[in-house]
């Protein structure tokens, strides 16, 4: 056969890429149901290390049912809206003003666990934080990436970042102020501030700029909650 | 002929040092820069490209003797672009915390000039069984700078070796600083250029005049 004929090589190559869509529709699809699983258990022990616990992939839905007592969405106004908070689409449900909140309770205590949407240098941030019942005093946090540099800004999943968070608060004078990511050395006035990572200085900001905008669609849910 | 006569223990081998993907061809360059910040990516980085090559190796392998050879280079990406798909989906459902390590890495797996260039230049030419030695060893050869280069910037950057402090507290209370440009891209270049240097040295037929 005449390998560089044309019929040949428009054959070779329509039987090849209908044999590649083939194999690939038929693993993904033979694969979803574990994939769906994995990311579910990603999500829950993402919303537990939120509240500083730690759990495996095995055990975090049952520390997650044991925990997290309810779960909604709120709109921009603070009221309840219709809706899976935790099988939502933070992107989307985030443009259209909606979020999702946890209350867990830790110790006898509630703690307000609500979801955070960014962007970092090269990808999405994502991340989950946790309030005391004052609803100003952060409990904990947990952030996530999908791209970030693995030594500079993916160094915000690390704990020794996330838990400068804890103690702070996000109101100053029941003003809502978000808390700044500043570069280490350097300080914020009129609100709380943690040190930015090193060389990460524009996933720091991004982070700076997820607590605020995220947390400001939460104000008037707080602020009705506040005790 | 045996599984590994000298022919074939030479082609696994050599790209160990006197063929080194990296050192000598000058491939894959551009990953090792990326990934090289922490010892713990650039060793899964390793892995995951001597997977993907020896096996694309043998695939474009058997099928030499049927590949157009207008259309070598496009059944090359196809074949490399499905095989780190799949490997990455059956990651995502068996080993998740794998998976989220290699998210980044993914897209530059498929990109990695050494695939191509092994492809290109073995591959099309040589037996399955060949081909997948060559796979490994230029595969092993790169995961070998890799895991150099990112030793010693995560010791010298960050004062730590995959996440364990290395680097005693008495260190730092004595006035050591980690060197922040040891994580920034331009020290990898340059980490790099000095194992050139040394290889080199130790080796004077690889000297160009």
């Amino acid at each position: 056969m005449n390998r560089d004929s044309n019929v040949y090589t428009v054959v070779y190559a329509s039987i090849m890429v209908l044999l590649v869509a083939v194999l690939l529709a038929f693993t993904s699809q033979a694969l979803k149901s574990y994939q769906k699983e994995n990311e579910d258990n990603d999500k829950r022990q993402q919303i537990l290390r939120s509240v500083n616990v730690t759990a495996t992939a095995d055990e975090a839905k049952a520390k997650y049912e044991e925990l997290i007592k309810e779960a909604f969405l709120v709109n921009d106004k603070g009221e309840k809206v219709e809706g899976d908070a935790f099988a939502a689409d933070y992107t989307k449900s985030f443009a259209q003003k909606t979020y999702p909140v946890f209350i867990a309770e830790i110790d006898g205590q509630t703690k307000y666990v609500m979801a955070l949407q960014g962007t970092g240098l090269w990808g999405p941030l994502w991340g989950y934080i946790a309030l005391d019942a004052d609803t100003n005093t952060i409990f904990g946090t947990d952030f996530s990436h999908a791209g970030e540099t693995p030594g500079l800004g993916a160094e915000i999943t690390n704990p020794g970042f996330s838990q400068q968070f804890i103690g702070k608060k996000i109101f100053k004078n029941d003003t809502f102020k978000s808390v700044a990511v500043v570069k280490p050395g350097k300080s914020a006035i009129d609100q709380d501030y943690v040190d930015g990572i090193s060389g990460g200085t524009i996933t720091s900001q991004g982070v700076d700029k997820m607590l605020f905008d995220s947390l400001g669609g939460y104000v008037q849910f707080l602020t009705s909650q506040k005790q | 002929m045996g599984l590994l006569s000298n022919k074939n223990k030479e082609v696994l081998v050599s790209p160990l040092s006197k063929n080194n993907p990296v050192i000598i061809q000058m491939l894959g360059i551009c990953s090792a820069l990326a990934v090289t910040s922490k010892l713990e990516p650039a060793i899964v980085m390793a892995i995951s490209v001597t997977v993907v090559v020896a096996f694309a190796n043998v695939i474009i392998s058997l099928l030499r003797n049927t590949i157009p050879n207008r259309i070598r280079i496009i059944v090359q990406l196809v074949v490399v672009a499905a095989l780190v798909t799949i490997v990455s989906e059956v990651l995502k459902a068996f080993a998740y915390d794998v998976n989220k390590q290699l998210s980044v890495f993914v897209g530059l797996i498929i990109t990695n000039c050494i695939l191509m260039g092994r492809l290109e230049a073995f591959a099309l030419g040589n037996g399955p069984w060949e081909s997948f030695l060559d796979g490994i060893g230029n595969g092993l050869g790169y995961g070998l700078i890799l895991v150099i280069v990112g030793f010693f910037r995560e010791l010298l950057g960050s004062g730590t070796l995959l996440g364990f402090q290395v680097i005693p507290q008495v260190f730092y209370d004595w006035g050591y600083v980690n060197n922040g440009l040891m994580i920034l891209p331009p020290m990898a270049l340059i980490v790099i250029a000095v194992i050139i240097w040394v290889h080199r040295a130790k080796n004077k037929e690889l000297q160009e005049n």
